[in-house]
C-alpha cells in the first residue's frame, strides 16, 4: 500500500463555524505569513450549522471593523423582546430577563453568516475546504496532536472500495484547532485521550430543532423577538421556544429541549411541533410554507463543565469547548471571542498551545459564563425552582458562594416504571410537517446510501434486549430525524432489532449524547454528506 | 487533441427549489450551487481521454457572473488544464450559449466539444444540438460510451429502444448521459494545484455574439399541492370509493 498523501500547514482548523473562521481571520490579521487551512464536512460553508440566532455584534466589530457597511445577507436589527409563560391555550407575559434583552443585537442566519465570513478569511489567504470531513486525529511520536486525517471517499457500505475510491490525505500542522461545534467527534476522542475533563463536571447539552417559514405578506414584524417557557413542557422537563421575525416575510422558530430530561418516552421533535400548534403560534404560521428545517445539539454545561482547552499540539474553541451562555441563549459571540483569543495567544506564543487554557479562563468569555453558572442546573429541580434560582443568580450576578453540579445527560433517564410518566397535555396537530420523515425532507439531507454507516452502535444486542426492557429504546424517540427504528425480527428475544437509517441523519449528535448505555458513537460520514440547510 | 468542456453552475440537485413569492424566478440566495451533474460527467470523460493519451488538453468553459471563478476552480481541481470564463450578469439561453461556444471554437480549434445533455436548471437539452448545427459538424448526443480512434468518435447513445452506436467524424459535439461514467472525487492537494492554473476571462460583450431573446419567461409557479389522501379500511371500501369517483 502506498504512503498516504500529506499536506502541511502551520495551523489546521476543524470546522468552518464562527469560532473557526474568526480564529483563522484573526491569526492572518496578526501573522499574515502563517499558513492556515479550515476544513469543513458540509459541502458548502454554512450548510450544516444551525442556530436561532440573535447575536451580540461586539466581537464582529472587533474582528471586522466596518462589517456593518457590508452585513451578512440576513441581518435584522433586534426590535421588541417578549418573554412568555405558556399554558395550553393561553399565556402570561413575563418581564424580560436581563440576559434576554436584545437591544443593539442582530437576528441573523448563522449559516448565512458563516458563508459570508468564509470568503473574508480566504481573502486574507486562508485555505477553506468545504466537503472534506476530518475523520481522525493523527499524533506525533511524542503523543502530541499532529493534525487530522481526512476521511476516505468512495468506500462501499461493506468497507470495500468503489471504483472512484479516493484515500483521504493527512493534514499535518504545528497546531490543530478544534472548532467542531457542540459534541465534536474529534474533540470527544481528544478529551478522552488527554483526560481533559478530569477537573470539570460532565458536559451538558440540549437539542434545538428549528424551522424557517415563509409567511403570507404582512404578518411578520421584522426584528421582533419572542421566547417562551411552559407548555408543552411539563415542569420537570427543560424546554423553551424562540420565534424571531426576519425580513421578507420570513420567520425563524425553534424549540429547545434539555437533554437532561428523565422521561424515556419524551420526544423533543414532538414537543417542538406541539408548541407550533399553540394558538398564538399557529395563527401566525397557518397558510405559510416551510423553507428549511433542521436540528443541532447545543452545549449547555457552562463554566463548571468546561474541559481543559489545551493539549500538546491542539486547542479547543467555541462550542466544542462548551462556551455557550444558556440564559442569553447565545453562543456565537462566545465562539467568535474564543477564536480571536486563541489566535492572539498563538500569534504571541509562536503557535504553542501552552497557556491558552489559563488565558481563556482569565478572559471575559469565562467571566460571563461564571456569572450564570448556576442558572441552568437550577432547572433540574423543576421549572418553578429554576425560575426563582435564575432570578436570585441574576440579581446577585452569580456571586453565590456555591456552584451547582452538572450530571451527564446519558445518565438521567428513568427506567420504565421507575417514575410516573408526566401527563403530556398534547393537542391534535394540524401544521406541517406531519412526521419526522416529512420534516427531514426540509433539511435536504443527503448521504450516499452505499457508504459505511456513520453511527456506530457498539453492541446492538443491548438494543434488542436490555434497552427494550429498561427504556423501550429511547433512540427511536430522541432522534429528530428518525434515524433509529426498531423493526420486526422474530429471531430476537423481544421480536425486534435495531435498524439505523443513517441516510436521514442531520448530524445533530443527540444520539451520541443521550443514549443511556453510551454505546452510540457518531463519526463523520463521507465528506459533503449530510444536511444542506438554507439560511438556518 | 484539445477538448472543450461546457461547465455550467446550477442550483444543487439536493436543494429544494422554491419559487419567489412574486413568481419572478426561483430563490437562489443562500442556496447551494454546484456543477451541473451532466457537465461533471462531460469533464470526467474528457479527463479520461487525456489520461488514455487520446487528448492533451482539457479546457472547461463557464458562462456567468464574476463569482463563477470558484466554480471553475472546482473544474480545474478535478483536472482540467485551464478554464475560460465568459462573463455576463444575464441568464443565457441555449442559442446564445451555442453561439458563444462557436466563437470559442474558432479561437481554440478543439477536436472535440463535450457538453452535458442538459442542465438540471432549465432542462432545455438544446445547446449541444444547436452548436453542432451552427458549427456544421456531427453531433452524438446522450452518450453512454465514447471511443476515439483514427479521427473518429464511436459513441454509444442511449435511445428509447435501447442502445445505438454511431460514428462521428471529428471535430464533433458529444453530449453526455448519466451512465457514461462516474465523476471522480476532488482531492485536497488538487484544489491547491488548481489555484495556479490559468482562467481566461472574456467579457461577453467583446465576443460579438448576439444575445438571443426569442424566449421570454413570464411566470414561475410551484406544482399544485397534492390534495389530502383518505385512509380506507379494506378493499371493499377502496372499491366503493373508486366507484364513487367514477374511476371503476
Amino acid at each position: 500500500m502506498s504512503e498516504r498523501e500529506t499536506m502541511e500547514y502551520d495551523v489546521v482548523v476543524v470546522g468552518a463555524g464562527p469560532a473557526g473562521l474568526a480564529f483563522a481571520i484573526r491569526l492572518k490579521q496578526l501573522k499574515p505569513d502563517t499558513s492556515v487551512c479550515v476544513i469543513e464536512k458540509s459541502s458548502t460553508i454554512g450548510a450544516q450549522i444551525l442556530s436561532g440566532a440573535v447575536i451580540e455584534p461586539q466581537p464582529l466589530d472587533a474582528l471586522l471593523p466596518g462589517w456593518r457597511d457590508n452585513p451578512p445577507p440576513i441581518c435584522v436589527p433586534a426590535g421588541k423582546d417578549e418573554f412568555w409563560l405558556l399554558s395550553k391555550t393561553g399565556g402570561t407575559r413575563l418581564p424580560v430577563p436581563p440576559g434576554m434583552r436584545n437591544h443593539g443585537n442582530f437576528i441573523v442566519s448563522l449559516g448565512a453568516l458563516c458563508a459570508w465570513l468564509a470568503p473574508q478569511a480566504e481573502a486574507l489567504g486562508v485555505d477553506v475546504f468545504p466537503g472534506f470531513a476530518a475523520a481522525d486525529n493523527i499524533y506525533n511520536e511524542d503523543g502530541s496532536v499532529a493534525g487530522v486525517r481526512i476521511g476516505d471517499m468512495g468506500v462501499a457500505k461493506d468497507g470495500t472500495h468503489k471504483p472512484g475510491y479516493t484515500e483521504g490525505i493527512d493534514i499535518k500542522a504545528k497546531l490543530t484547532v478544534l472548532a467542531e461545534g457542540a459534541r465534536g467527534s474529534l474533540t470527544k476522542q481528544l478529551v478522552k485521550r488527554f483526560g481533559l475533563d478530569a477537573g470539570s463536571d460532565p458536559q451538558g447539552y440540549s437539542i434545538g430543532i428549528k424551522e424557517l417559514w415563509q409567511l403570507p405578506a404582512g404578518r411578520v414584524t421584522p426584528g421582533k423577538i419572542a421566547h417562551s417557557i411552559g407548555w408543552p413542557a411539563d415542569t420537570h422537563t427543560y424546554g423553551g421556544s424562540f420565534l424571531y421575525h426576519l425580513d421578507k416575510d420570513r420567520i425563524a422558530l425553534g424549540y429547545i429541549s434539555g437533554l437532561d430530561y428523565s422521561d424515556p418516552k419524551y420526544q423533543p421533535w414532538e414537543a417542538f411541533q406541539q408548541w407550533k400548534n399553540h394558538p398564538s403560534v399557529k395563527s401566525l404560521l397557518e397558510g405559510g410554507t416551510i423553507l428549511s428545517a433542521g436540528a443541532r445539539a447545543i452545549v449547555t454545561g457552562g463554566w463548571q463543565s468546561l474541559p481543559k482547552c489545551e493539549m500538546p499540539g491542539a486547542i479547543l474553541i467555541g462550542d466544542t469547548a462548551g462556551l455557550l451562555n444558556v440564559p442569553k441563549i447565545k453562543g456565537t459571540h462566545q465562539a467568535l471571542k474564543s477564536g480571536m483569543l486563541a489566535a492572539e495567544h498563538l500569534a504571541a506564543s509562536g503557535l504553542d498551545a501552552t497557556g491558552f487554557d489559563a488565558k481563556l479562563r482569565g478572559s471575559e468569555v469565562m467571566a460571563e459564563l461564571k456569572k450564570v453558572r448556576n442558572v441552568k442546573p437550577g432547572f433540574k429541580k423543576g421549572l418553578w425552582f429554576g425560575l426563582l434560582n435564575a432570578a436570585w443568580e441574576t440579581v446577585t450576578a452569580g456571586l453565590s458562594p456555591w456552584t451547582l453540579k452538572n450530571k451527564a445527560d446519558w445518565s438521567t433517564l428513568h427506567k420504565l416504571g421507575e417514575c410516573e410518566e408526566p401527563k403530556r397535555d398534547y393537542v391534535q396537530r394540524t401544521l406541517p410537517p406531519r412526521d419526522r420523515l416529512a420534516g427531514v425532507y426540509f433539511a435536504a439531507t443527503e448521504h450516499d446510501e452505499d457508504q459505511p454507516v456513520h453511527l456506530h452502535v457498539a453492541d446492538t444486542d443491548i438494543c434488542a434486549t436490555r434497552c427494550v426492557e429498561e427504556y423501550d429504546n429511547p433512540c427511536t424517540r430522541f432522534c429528530p430525524a428518525q434515524v433509529y427504528e426498531m423493526v420486526a425480527d422474530e429471531s430476537q428475544p423481544h421480536g425486534k432489532r435495531l435498524q439505523i437509517n443513517s441516510a436521514n441523519c442531520v448530524h445533530c449528535k443527540t444520539c451520541d449524547i443521550k443514549d443511556p448505555y453510551e454505546i452510540i458513537t457518531w463519526v463523520t460520514p463521507e465528506g459533503g454528506s449530510g444536511p444542506n440547510y438554507q439560511n438556518l | 487533441m484539445k477538448i472543450l468542456v461546457g461547465y455550467k453552475r446550477v442550483v444543487d440537485y439536493n436543494v429544494r427549489i422554491q419559487v419567489k413569492p412574486d413568481g419572478s424566478g426561483v430563490i437562489t440566495d443562500g442556496v447551494k450551487l454546484s456543477a451541473n451533474p451532466f457537465d461533471d460527467i462531460a469533464l470526467e470523460e474528457a479527463l479520461r481521454l487525456r489520461e488514455k493519451g487520446v487528448a492533451e488538453e482539457v479546457i472547461v468553459v463557464g458562462i456567468g457572473p464574476a463569482d463563477l471563478t470558484a466554480h471553475l476552480r472546482n473544474g480545474l481541481a478535478m483536472g482540467a488544464n485551464r478554464a475560460i470564463h465568459v462573463t455576463t450578469a444575464d441568464a443565457v439561453q441555449p442559442l446564445t450559449a451555442a453561439r458563444i461556444f462557436l466563437k470559442l471554437i474558432e479561437k481554440e480549434q478543439p477536436d472535440l466539444v463535450i457538453l452535458g445533455k442538459q442542465a438540471i436548471d432549465d432542462d432545455a437539452n438544446q445547446t449541444g444540438q444547436m452548436l453542432a448545427a451552427i458549427w456544421d459538424r456531427p453531433q452524438a448526443t446522450f452518450a453512454s460510451k465514447v471511443e476515439i480512434a483514427d479521427g473518429k468518435a464511436t459513441v454509444t447513445r442511449e435511445v428509447d429502444a435501447g442502445l445505438e452506436v454511431i460514428e462521428a467524424e471529428l471535430p464533433a459535439v458529444i453530449t453526455t448521459d448519466l451512465r457514461l461514467n462516474e465523476p471522480r472525487f476532488i482531492k485536497l492537494p488538487d484544489i491547491m494545484k488548481a489555484k495556479s492554473k490559468p482562467i481566461d476571462v472574456i467579457e461577453f460583450g467583446s465576443l460579438g455574439v448576439e444575445a438571443n431573446d426569442h424566449l421570454k419567461t413570464t411566470h414561475y409557479a410551484a406544482p399544485a399541492k397534492r390534495s389530502k389522501g383518505v385512509m380506507v379500511k379494506d378493499a371493499a371500501e377502496l372499491v366503493a370509493a373508486l366507484k364513487q369517483k367514477g374511476l371503476l
